[in-house]
């Protein structure tokens, strides 16, 4: 007996699993049952599980039966006239597998490979494969840790994302000025929709280092390149502020705020700002700037307080740039939200130019920042003249084993120089040696490698330079976003240590590690200096070794335990300790500084 | 020459003078050209030396903890024994650093006196010899007579002539090991009966899983051995440890054989051995991760762990329970216990460490630290 379930419900018994499981799916091809359902037999648990539940990933696959491909020559001289994909589906040509019942199937790669073991056959190999791993051109020359990574990285790639990008207001976007299609191409990119959204612009990339400025996975980029627009992009980022109704008929009110109110800033603040308290499109904007003035009813109003004249106090709550951030007023809107309060949103661009630091990747998972901008004039050159947009790194390749970055920079260069398209599909690419024979007949080393030349001296570098042509992506880090520094500024209530975050001028934490590393250093002295943003003064009464204070009607220390007759003497401590020493006395503790001269 | 060595007798210590001696002999150098060499040695070794104010605690923690971020959770295996598997890596390092007591996998590695160690038939007796048998192992079937109340227990002959036994001798060992029972014997098998009267069920079944694992010869806890060829000799892996009994079998050699049970080293062996077995442990572990920790940082580690006499693990109830400050304990994982038992017996802390400063933000008393200034007061004299 094997138990049957349905959606991981338990409906019943069966006598032959194996005889059931194969009806299922015959009535299946047949359509006599929805075409949704997939059932599978666990032998290691004898359990038939039947899924008919929304969310499973599912892929078509071709049926085979009896060692043969149920889709023959025939349907495919009239597929795509008389014949849709639909239609073989329906047939029982082509069925979808999820997860499961793709562990009973046994799936040939080729039609050439089918037995009679065989259950399905793959539509093309390039079916294994996701959306974003197989755009990659290649990437059956490439390891696949290194695929997984680089999936995640074309994610990350600034480009066309939408294209009424202007009229919308997405949080954090970057739009790509000048993106191209990219000349190594996959199969894929001419059935998505991809090729109409490009992700990247082609440039020329030679392999080599630089003045030691392309170590460890940081790149070379011409700054002729960037002048020209190579990875430029424009960011944007929303502002919106709604006219909140509260209690008691308060509400916000979005106008340039009168210098009576509660947190005023200053008048140079809100320059910008016209007659309904909104900044004007194309105002050029930095930080602390006011983009939206607004003023609200006090907080915490509760009862009878709503009519008194507290009620009429207003406060400040206006929307400025964010910390750290410029940009100029590109779009602004007043409309009304669900509920029926106004609501403007400002949407302020900025444009990125490529700056040290900026992350760059091909589509290989062979990332890397910026790690200097050279002149044009000083970049090496080829004998033809060819200056390289990126200088990368010889060493990012070997023990990373992305071939497939190597082969898209020779098919690159061929797709260039020939002006043709390079097909770089998963498992069904222009093979290397074609490549290689073409760059031949063009003129150029089969090998893709070229004599170089110092852009510095002239000289002429002993190596022969590999360089090419590929597809690279700037990916949406950048340092603008993440630059940070702090002197002095905000600190916590509690504990009197400075706040943390960025977006709040916060400090870079110290932490514990870093704080052995001092000690292991024996760089005392320096580690007090760090750790002192919380120094205070305490006053020590030595009789009781609790804190005393300074009487400032009186002029002089008190203990507030012994009275003033006793030594009190001032020491310096930092403030999360004497917190300590509060907690403690709150806990019955009784904790005593004994003082003596320390020397 | 021997002047010279004489010498430098003060500066460098004796192994290393010597080992300078014999190479300087060996390279027959000039007078000249030795004193330069003994000049070199003593300003390396002058170089070497610890320099007041280090802080050689931390810097051991640090050259710990930085390989140990690039450890690979690999198990290592032995080739075709799977049944040898070993903690090793990262698991197996805390393990020593926390001296737990008992090793997740205890192993033996026994070496031979060597007479014995050269044939392998004679290697495998012995290693038969070591192997624990239970007394599952030479019965078939374990049999539970609810009406009678007893245990029957079906022995068997083939591996009773195999491990030379009689059905006398298994009774007698029973009789021997449980409490309050007789046992007949009955052709292939024996009786195991409860002299108490009225025996519940329950204790008869506790009884016959108790009688399961009655010892009948070996070493006990050794689960398994496994005879290996090791350069020129025959050695016996152990899965299972019990360093004690093992001594006691004749043909081992004792000065080798060795446990990774470093609990049951300092038991039988004593403390400092214990320390041994820590720094040879934890030297197992870093060089099969193919790391690189100076031994000076292990050995520190391992002083650190014996100082008292006992074994202790790096671990709030262990070393650092020693420490002297109150805020140095109570700033590690536990700290209400600690303020707690401060302030029932008024203790005082000297802050004469590191953590304790940091949190009052007072210079810690090393390198930079360490050094105060004095005036020297001149009396004022009167013109």
């Amino acid at each position: 007996m094997t138990d049957v379930y349905l959606n991981e419900n338990y409906i019943g018994d069966i006598e032959n699993p194996k005889e059931f499981v194969r009806k299922v799916r015959s009535e299946r091809r047949k359509s006599s049952i929805p075409g949704i359902i997939n059932v599978y037999f666990d032998e290691n648990s004898n359990e038939v599980r039947i899924e008919s539940s929304k969310g499973r990933a599912r892929r078509p696959v071709i049926v085979v039966e009896n060692g043969k491909s149920l889709l023959t020559e025939k349907h495919m001289e009239k597929l795509g006239t008389e014949l849709k994909f639909s239609d073989l589906v329906k047939q029982g040509i082509i069925e979808y597998l999820d997860a499961s019942e793709e562990e009973n199937a046994l799936v040939a790669l080729y039609e050439k490979d089918i037995t009679t073991k065989h259950t399905h056959l793959e539509i093309s190999p390039i079916a294994m494969l996701g959306i974003c791993a197989s755009l990659m051109p290649y990437s059956n020359f490439c390891s696949s840790s290194r695929l997984i990574k680089g999936n995640k990285m074309q994610k990350q790639s600034l480009g066309l994302y939408t294209a009424n990008y202007l009229l919308r207001m997405d949080t954090d976007t970057n739009v790509l000025h000048y993106p191209q299609v990219p000349i190594v191409r996959s199969f894929t990119s001419e059935i998505f929709p991809q090729s109409r959204y490009p992700y990247g612009q082609n440039i020329v990339i030679a392999i080599m280092s630089y003045e030691g400025y392309n170590m460890q996975d940081s790149i070379i980029v011409n700054k002729g390149s960037i002048d020209r627009g190579f990875g430029r992009s424009t960011y944007f980022r929303p502002y919106s502020v709604e006219e909140l109704r509260y209690s008691g008929g308060l509400k916000d009110e979005i106008i340039i705020p009168d210098k009576e109110v509660k947190g005023y800033r200053s008048e140079k603040d809100y320059r910008y700002l016209e007659e309904d308290g909104i900044i004007f499109p194309e105002a050029k904007i930095k930080e602390s700037d006011v983009i939206i003035g607004k003023i609200s009813p006090p907080r915490f109003l509760g009862g009878m307080e709503e009519f008194s004249i507290a009620a009429n106090i207003r406060r400040e709550s206006s929307v400025s740039v964010k910390h750290g951030e410029k940009g100029v007023v590109d779009f602004v809107v007043v409309t009304e939200n669900e509920e029926g309060n106004k609501l403007v949103q400002v949407r302020v661009r900025e444009t990125r130019i490529p700056e040290i630091g900026d992350k760059f990747a091909s589509r290989h998972e062979q990332k890397g920042v910026i790690g200097l901008i050279v002149p044009e004039e000083d970049m090496p050159f080829t004998a033809a003249g060819i200056k390289p947009d990126i200088i990368f790194s010889p060493f990012s390749v070997p023990s990373r084993m992305t071939v497939s970055h190597m082969l898209e920079i020779l098919g690159g260069k061929v797709a260039s120089l020939s002006g043709k398209y390079i097909d770089g599909t998963v498992f069904d690419s222009k093979p290397e040696d074609e490549m290689r024979k073409e760059l031949l007949e063009l003129g150029f080393r089969e090998n893709s490698t070229e004599t170089m030349y110092n852009g510095m001296t002239g000289e002429v570098y002993k190596a022969k330079i590999y360089i090419g042509n590929i597809y690279y992506l700037r990916l949406r880090h950048m340092v603008a976003n993440r630059l940070h520094s702090r002197a002095s500024g905000k600190v916590q209530l509690l504990t009197r240590q400075p706040i943390e975050g960025r977006a709040r001028g916060g400090g870079l934490r110290l932490g514990e590690m870093e704080k052995d590393c001092f000690v292991a250093h024996g760089a005392s002295l320096l580690l007090k200096e760090r750790f002192d943003s919380d120094k205070t003064l305490v006053y020590v009464c030595e009789n009781c070794g609790l804190m005393g204070m300074y009487d400032h009607f009186k002029q002089r220390k008190t203990c507030p335990k012994c009275g003033s007759s006793t030594e009190v003497n001032a020491i310096e401590l930092s403030y999360a300790f004497k917190l300590l020493l509060d907690e403690l006395k709150a806990l019955c503790i009784y904790p005593r500084l004994n003082l003596k001269n320390k020397y | 020459m021997a002047d010279l060595f004489e010498q430098y007798e003060v500066f460098i210590p004796k192994p290393v003078l010597d080992r300078a001696k014999t190479l300087t002999k060996q390279y027959k150098l000039s007078e000249k050209d030795t004193k330069s060499v003994l000049d070199k040695i003593k300003t390396t070794y002058e170089d070497m030396k610890i320099a007041p104010g280090e802080a050689i605690g931390i810097v051991t923690a640090e050259s710990f903890g930085e390989p140990g971020t690039q450890m690979i959770l690999r198990s290592f295996h032995f080739a075709g024994a799977s049944e040898m598997k070993v903690t090793m890596g990262l698991p197996r390092l805390i393990e020593i650093f926390d001296a737990r007591k008992n090793p997740s996998t205890p192993v033996m590695e026994v070496y031979l006196q060597k007479k014995y160690s050269q044939s392998p038939t004679q290697v495998k007796e012995i290693a038969a010899r070591i192997k624990e048998t239970k007394l599952e192992e030479v019965a078939s079937e374990f049999l539970l007579n609810i009406i009678e109340n007893n245990v029957e227990v079906k022995l068997a002959r083939k591996k009773m002539t195999e491990f030379n036994l009689s059905s006398k001798d298994i009774a007698d060992i029973i009789v021997a090991n449980l409490k309050n029972v007789t046992v007949d014997q009955d052709r292939d098998s024996l009786i195991i009966k409860s002299t108490i009267k009225e025996i519940k069920l329950s204790e008869l079944y506790k009884l016959k899983e108790k009688s399961k694992e009655i010892h009948i010869s070996g070493v006990k806890g050794i689960a398994r051995v496994l005879p290996m060829k090791v350069e020129e000799e025959y050695i016996i892996y152990c899965v299972g440890s019990n360093l004690k009994d093992m001594l006691e079998i004749e043909e081992i050699d004792a000065a080798r054989t060795r446990t990774n049970d470093v609990a049951e080293i300092g038991d039988v062996l004593g403390v400092e051995a214990a320390r041994q077995a820590i720094v040879d442990e934890i030297l197992k572990v870093i060089g099969e991760q193919g790391l690189n920790i100076d031994i000076r940082h292990i050995m520190l580690l391992a002083d650190a762990m014996t100082a008292t006499g006992e074994i202790k693990g790096v671990t709030r109830s262990g070393i650092t329970q020693e420490k002297e400050s109150v805020l140095a304990k109570a700033s590690f994982e536990t700290p209400i216990p600690h303020l707690v038992d401060a302030s029932l017996t008024g203790e005082v802390d000297q802050l004469s460490s590191v953590i304790e400063n940091v949190m009052l933000n007072q210079p810690v008393p090393l390198g930079t630290g360490l050094p105060g200034l004095m005036a020297k007061m001149k009396p004022k004299v009167e013109k």
